[in-house]
């Protein structure tokens, strides 16, 4: 199994989230993250998808997204010719003699702290995958007390905009 | 095995027309003919030739008015309190005619058999909650089966929605996944476009059901209504034009294949690609298969037919696929019941897969030629390609594969055996009806024994002649779908066959059907038990039957009887239980046209399905009788 990355640009409709949920779960493909916001077009919402399956499962999952009546388009965004990150908080204890370390760990990571109070600090950080496990096991000494992880969002790399011709169909169908 | 209603075909034999039109229902006058859409057809707005000024309506009215303008002429449904503002404007309608059924599910399955046998869209109506999940397994059924229908049902007002409210469920989340799409409708203002859009996609690309829930509080507000609509699907794009250079490689391969078999499913009858395809067998000279869905695609007196492969097919079918080495699927799904065990099937076969919806291509089978697109244009696109290559390197050589198949064929012809307990033989009944009634009969079969042995022994000489519930397996389809066959074609005879256990399912439409002078005919083929359930518990279970016995038979209780059942609900019953009685109960059934007739055919319960591949197992593996498998020849 590989991990794959996909946008799906969905008409923003109330129940489209489920549509997209719903066929994962009865087409028995395994999310391994979901995110979803709005796009600079009102009319459409993206959701960024993290599959683990095979190439030819894969092509079975994007063929089936494509049914959906409301979804405009699916790419697939590759590791290497896209930025991809994902968002951390965690709430790490750290009473006054370890604050010092904790903080040079964050320092390390360039994350941030959001949060203090005498006994902890909540932490914000940024990346791929492969970071923010590498924060979290150098957080892990000091004692996690809280984890929440976004999804992964992905984007692009270069000047093109993958939301452009799906606003012209928006358009052209409206 | 000896009597075999179907022996090889002569090959001299002429094939009747496969492409004869359907006649249309005018049971009430309509002034557009809006609806006649292609099964898959181009994707645009939805032909009209009306134009409607903006008018104010009510939410109500302008349901009525929008289902009028998409060219509807039959609505099968049931009112209840959430779809009560819709039945009043429905009332003055005079372009609807709207069919009160007994049941939501029959609503439903008739809305699938009226859109089978027409080609048109089905319409079925209900009232919110109970009314709505009475309808979800018609809805599943046609969404598996590919059939284009609405279904419109009521919901509770706005404000109530999510509040657990009398009668409220949430049908389009209940209905997500068994619908190709689906709508709530809160903002009366929407109604016509959403409905609009609704029969646009039921109608294009693959066709399936769409439903439209719309709140009571819309049905009740006031708005204008205006016809035609634009569509706002900026994501629905299906693809009918297939890829020339695909059609070039598909034309080479089928030009070259040494054993190619043309394996035809419910896409040809979908897409009205009979005419087509008779030409694409008839120039390729490959042997043809056509799947339960597709029976009548191709007339079973076309010498290249070689019937049903799968589960319950001929041995031939079977046996070319498996041999095959091109195999060229045309509308057709690899499906579970026709390939058997996945990894054995058609091992040889390099394929070709035509099918509108890319989804199927290479979901059960890797594919070498995708080819996505209507299969009329695949066709259509495909016989040049094909004649080109066949004036390059000259017609391949099929003698020896003909041979082979031939050699099958005789061999192995579709028959049974007369039952040892000295009652009626199923297989007799059916194929007697099937010679007595003609090709130009609809025919509808419920789920099972009886659904196998009309599709193996009646012979189909034309599209839509043949309904079943072959995805979703829907004991009950056959009488609702039968009456709604009926009504999209009133001048043909509609023979539903059903089996004892399915007929007790659905049997109150025959309510309806006399009621609404629909004079469908029933052969109840009554084996007095839940035949094949009966029959795999023969074959795997040792004999035990577990709850299959239904005491309708001979010599049971026989609860309910069927002949006093057909009496109470005025239609003509008649009971059928010998040999030298079957061609006479037959006729006088055929000669009843003024209201329906039920005839209890007691039958031996002992007949079994053959041929058979066993759930699970390799097609190379299939009994043509019990015990009996072909040996297959080891020149390869």
């Amino acid at each position: 199994m590989s991990r794959h990355t996909l946008s799906v640009l969905v008409e923003n409709k109330p129940g489209v989230l489920t549509r997209v949920a719903g066929l994962f779960a009865r087409r028995s493909f395994n999310i391994h993250s979901l995110a979803v916001g709005p796009t600079e077009h009102d009319e459409i919402s993206r959701i960024t998808v993290v599959v683990d399956v095979d190439e030819l499962p894969l092509e079975q999952v994007t063929k089936q997204l494509n049914k959906l009546i409301n979804i405009i388009k699916i790419v697939e965004l590759e590791q290497d010719s896209s930025v991809q990150r994902e968002l951390l908080l965690v709430k790490v204890r750290a009473e006054l003699a370890i604050r010092s370390h904790v903080l040079e760990v964050v320092e390390l990571f360039r994350a941030r702290v959001v949060d203090v109070v005498p006994d902890a600090v909540t932490i914000e950080a940024t990346g791929g995958p492969g970071k923010l496990d590498a924060l979290l096991a150098a957080l892990e000494p000091f004692g996690i007390r809280e984890i929440v992880q976004s999804g992964t969002v992905a984007i692009g790399r270069g000047s093109r905009s993958i939301t452009d011709r799906a606003l012209e169909r928006v358009h052209r169908s409206a | 095995m000896v009597q075999g209603p179907h022996p090889a075909p002569a090959v001299s034999s002429r094939p009747h027309d496969a492409a004869r039109p359907v006649p249309q229902p005018t049971p009430v006058p309509v002034v557009t003919p809006a609806d006649v859409v292609r099964p898959s057809g181009v994707p645009g707005p939805v032909a009209t030739a009306r134009t409607v000024a903006s008018t104010p309506a009510t939410g109500a009215q302008s349901i009525v008015r929008s289902l009028e303008e998409a060219g509807v002429e039959i609505v099968f449904g049931i009112p209840g309190g959430a779809i009560l503002p819709t039945y009043d404007p429905l009332m003055d309608s005079t372009r609807l005619r709207h069919i009160l059924v007994r049941h939501e599910q029959g609503a439903g399955h008739a809305a699938s058999g009226y859109a089978h046998a027409t080609g048109r869209v089905g319409v079925c109506m209900a009232t919110s909650g109970p009314g709505a999940t009475n309808l979800v397994t018609p809805i599943a059924d046609a969404n598996m089966d590919s059939i284009p229908m609405v279904a419109i049902t009521g919901q509770v007002g706005a404000s109530m929605i999510g509040t657990d409210a009398f009668q409220e469920a949430d049908i389009v989340g209940i209905t997500l996944p068994v619908t190709k799409h689906n709508f709530l409708v809160t903002d009366p203002d929407e109604i016509p476009r959403v409905i609009a859009e609704a029969f646009h996609i039921a109608s294009t690309g693959r066709p399936g059901p769409v439903l439209v829930d719309i709140a009571k509080s819309a049905m009740q507000a006031q708005t204008t209504f205006s016809w035609p609509q634009d569509f706002a699907l900026p994501g629905y794009h299906p693809v009918v034009k297939p890829h020339a250079k695909q059609v070039r490689e598909a034309a080479r391969l089928l030009a070259t294949a040494r054993r190619p078999v043309l394996y035809v499913g419910g896409g040809a009858i979908r897409s009205g690609a009979s005419a087509e395809l008779r030409k694409l067998v008839d120039a390729s000279g490959a042997p043809a298969v056509t799947t339960l869905m597709a029976r009548g695609a191709l007339p079973d007196s076309h010498p290249q037919n070689l019937g049903m492969p799968g589960m319950h097919g001929t041995v031939p079918a079977v046996a070319a696929l498996q041999k095959a080495d091109l195999i060229v699927a045309l509308g057709a799904r690899f499906d579970d019941r026709v390939t058997g065990k996945l990894s054995s099937f058609a091992p040889h076969a390099t394929i070709v897969h035509a099918d509108i919806d890319p989804a199927e291509i290479g979901k059960n089978r890797r594919v070498d030629v995708p080819i996505v697109g209507d299969l009329r244009e695949v066709i259509s696109d495909l016989l040049p390609e094909l004649a080109r290559e066949h004036t390059q390197h000259g017609k391949p050589d099929l003698e020896g594969w003909w041979r082979q198949i031939d050699d099958w064929r005789e061999t192995f012809p579709l028959g049974f055996t007369e039952p040892e307990d000295g009652q009626l033989s199923p297989q007799h009944v059916i194929s007697r009806i099937g010679a007595l009634t003609g090709p130009d009969a609809i025919y509808v079969a419920g789920v099972g024994q009886h659904q196998m042995w009309a599709a193996q022994f009646i012979r189909y000489e034309r599209p839509n002649s043949w309904l079943n519930s072959g995805g979703l397996g829907t004991m009950g389809y056959s009488v609702p779908a039968a009456m709604g066959a009926k009504v999209g074609a009133p001048d043909r005879t509609v023979w539903a066959i059903d089996g004892d256990g399915c007929f007790q399912m659905t049997n109150q439409e025959l309510a309806t059907c006399t009621i609404n002078e629909i004079p469908i005919k029933v052969a109840v083929i009554n084996n007095s038990s839940l035949g094949m359930v009966r029959q795999w518990q023969t074959l795997f279970y040792e004999s035990r039957y577990s709850n299959t016995d239904l005491h309708t038979g001979h010599g049971t209780a026989r609860v309910p009887d069927f002949v006093k059942l057909a009496d109470a609900y005025g239609c003509v019953g008649l009971r059928c239980e010998t040999l030298a009685d079957v061609d006479a109960t037959i006729k006088r059934a055929n000669e009843i046209d003024d209201r329906p007739v039920v005839v209890d055919f007691t039958v031996s319960r002992d007949a079994m399905v053959w041929p058979m591949v066993a759930a699970g197992v390799s097609n190379d593996e299939i009994q043509y009788a019990r015990g009996i498998s072909p040996a297959w020849d080891r020149e390869e």
